[in-house]
């Protein structure tokens, strides 16, 4: 599988930006902050990390911190993937 | 007072002369109607809510009553209190009025059938005899906004579920369609007297784009929405509305459980909510506001976020039609 941050970069240039290059999401650039996502954006990317990475994301987790730019997903991504029994469908 | 620097909240910043206000939207009302729109009177949609039934007594307070139509526009979902509480304001102020079941029209288009397949969708129980709302969900905690699909049994018996995307945005589409069809008939009878469309947001529902695009967001002229809407409860009270429209609580009367607008898409009730509006407006620090709403620090800066969230969210609410290149001949 591809890394988590490229994985979800392709996904957001693909269905958000419509064209773009890898320059306009780097690994820290915040979604909200630069109108990448709103949050019909941010409902379809949790739909889309929970079906990618077999992961159940809780309403408790629907945070900034974990879900606001790449590093934050790849961080969050790889936290609830190698927590046994936390999450994982 | 500019957003650059910091005001005090005290209690009395939402405060504004009534008499003088109506009459200065009085004067903008016939300006606008006679002058810029060049149209003979006015439709307004009557739906029983303070916003509406405020315009309403300011339409004929500006043009007299035979230059307003009123217009009420229930289907099966309405409360019946929406449809008395028009006819009330209606008749105080003398508007020729006419009730429009759009129900039908609904039926014809859809409207159920996709909003309850896309219900049924999420929880398969869902049918006949069931009532159901919408409700917001994360932004007032710091998190990020989402939606919930709360239902209510033919036994009581009320189930909630985060709703995908795909079913959240059928349901919205779906019942956007009672704005849009409402709208469609204000217009027609608009067309017919040659009269202008009134369109009655308040000041938190404009800014925070808390309409439908081309349903109730579609207007010629919106004479109330530079006002909180604690200001148009006080021009409710001026104007001597019925007391049950001056003390009611703002709702969406959209979907068949009882929705304040709080829950579907305000994260507080109306009257602090406008508060921290004017707050943030005002460049008050998170702080000061979370004193005087009683909540602590960090939800007071949450709101904030989610004000500016939301204005990003519904820019797209406000847009005119995108040209790829201007039309330089014609004036924006």
């Amino acid at each position: 599988m591809k890394d988590i941050k490229n994985q979800v970069r392709t996904y957001l240039l693909e269905n958000f930006l419509l064209g773009g290059t890898a320059d306009d999401i780097k690994d820290e650039t915040s979604f909200m902050g630069n109108h990448i996502l709103d949050s019909t954006g941010f409902i379809e990317l949790i739909s889309h990390l929970e079906e990618q990475f077999g992961i159940r994301i809780e309403d408790d987790e629907m945070v900034p911190e974990n879900l606001d730019s790449l590093a934050n997903i790849e961080r969050f991504v790889s936290g609830k993937r190698a927590a046994p029994n936390q999450g994982a469908v | 007072m500019n957003a650059s620097s910091a005001a005090q909240l005290t209690p009395d910043v939402l405060q504004l002369d009534a008499a003088a206000e109506v009459e200065r939207i009085c004067l903008g009302l016939r300006q606008i109607v006679g002058q810029t729109l060049h149209r003979r009177g006015v439709v307004v949609a009557l739906s029983g809510g303070v916003d509406s039934s405020v315009c309403g007594a300011l339409a004929a307070r500006a043009l007299g009553s035979s230059k307003v139509f009123g217009l009420m526009l229930p289907e099966k979902d309405s409360s019946p209190t929406s449809l008395m509480r028009g006819k009330l304001v209606a008749e105080q102020f003398r508007i020729p009025y006419l009730v429009e079941d759009i129900q039908p029209a609904l039926a014809a288009v859809g409207c159920y059938r996709w909003r309850d397949d896309a219900m049924r969708a999420v929880l398969p129980g869902y049918g006949e005899g069931w009532k159901s709302k919408i409700a917001i969900s994360g932004g007032a905690q710091g998190r990020i906004n989402h939606f919930k699909l709360v239902a209510q049994s033919p036994e009581g018996e009320i189930v909630e579920a985060r709703l995908p995307l795909r079913e959240y945005l059928q349901i919205v589409a779906a019942t956007n369609y009672k704005q849009r069809i409402r709208k469609t008939i204000e217009y027609f009878h608009a067309d017919r007297l040659h009269f202008a469309v009134i369109g009655t947001p308040n000041r938190l529902e404009y800014d925070q784009g808390f309409f439908v695009k081309n349903g109730d967001g579609s207007a010629d002229l919106k004479p109330i929405a530079h006002l909180y809407k604690t200001q148009v409860y006080a021009l409710a009270r001026y104007l001597g509305l019925p007391q049950e429209i001056c003390s009611a609580p703002p709702t969406t009367d959209t979907y068949s459980m009882h929705q304040g607008q709080d829950e579907f898409y305000f994260v507080l009730p109306y009257d602090k909510m406008d508060l921290a509006l004017w707050a943030h407006n005002h460049a008050v620090p998170a702080p000061e506001l979370a004193v005087r709403l009683g909540i602590d620090e960090s939800h007071a800066k949450f709101i904030y976020t989610d004000i500016e969230a939301k204005r990003r969210t519904t820019r797209y609410q406000h847009a005119k039609p995108v040209l790829v290149s201007p039309v330089s001949e014609i004036a924006t």
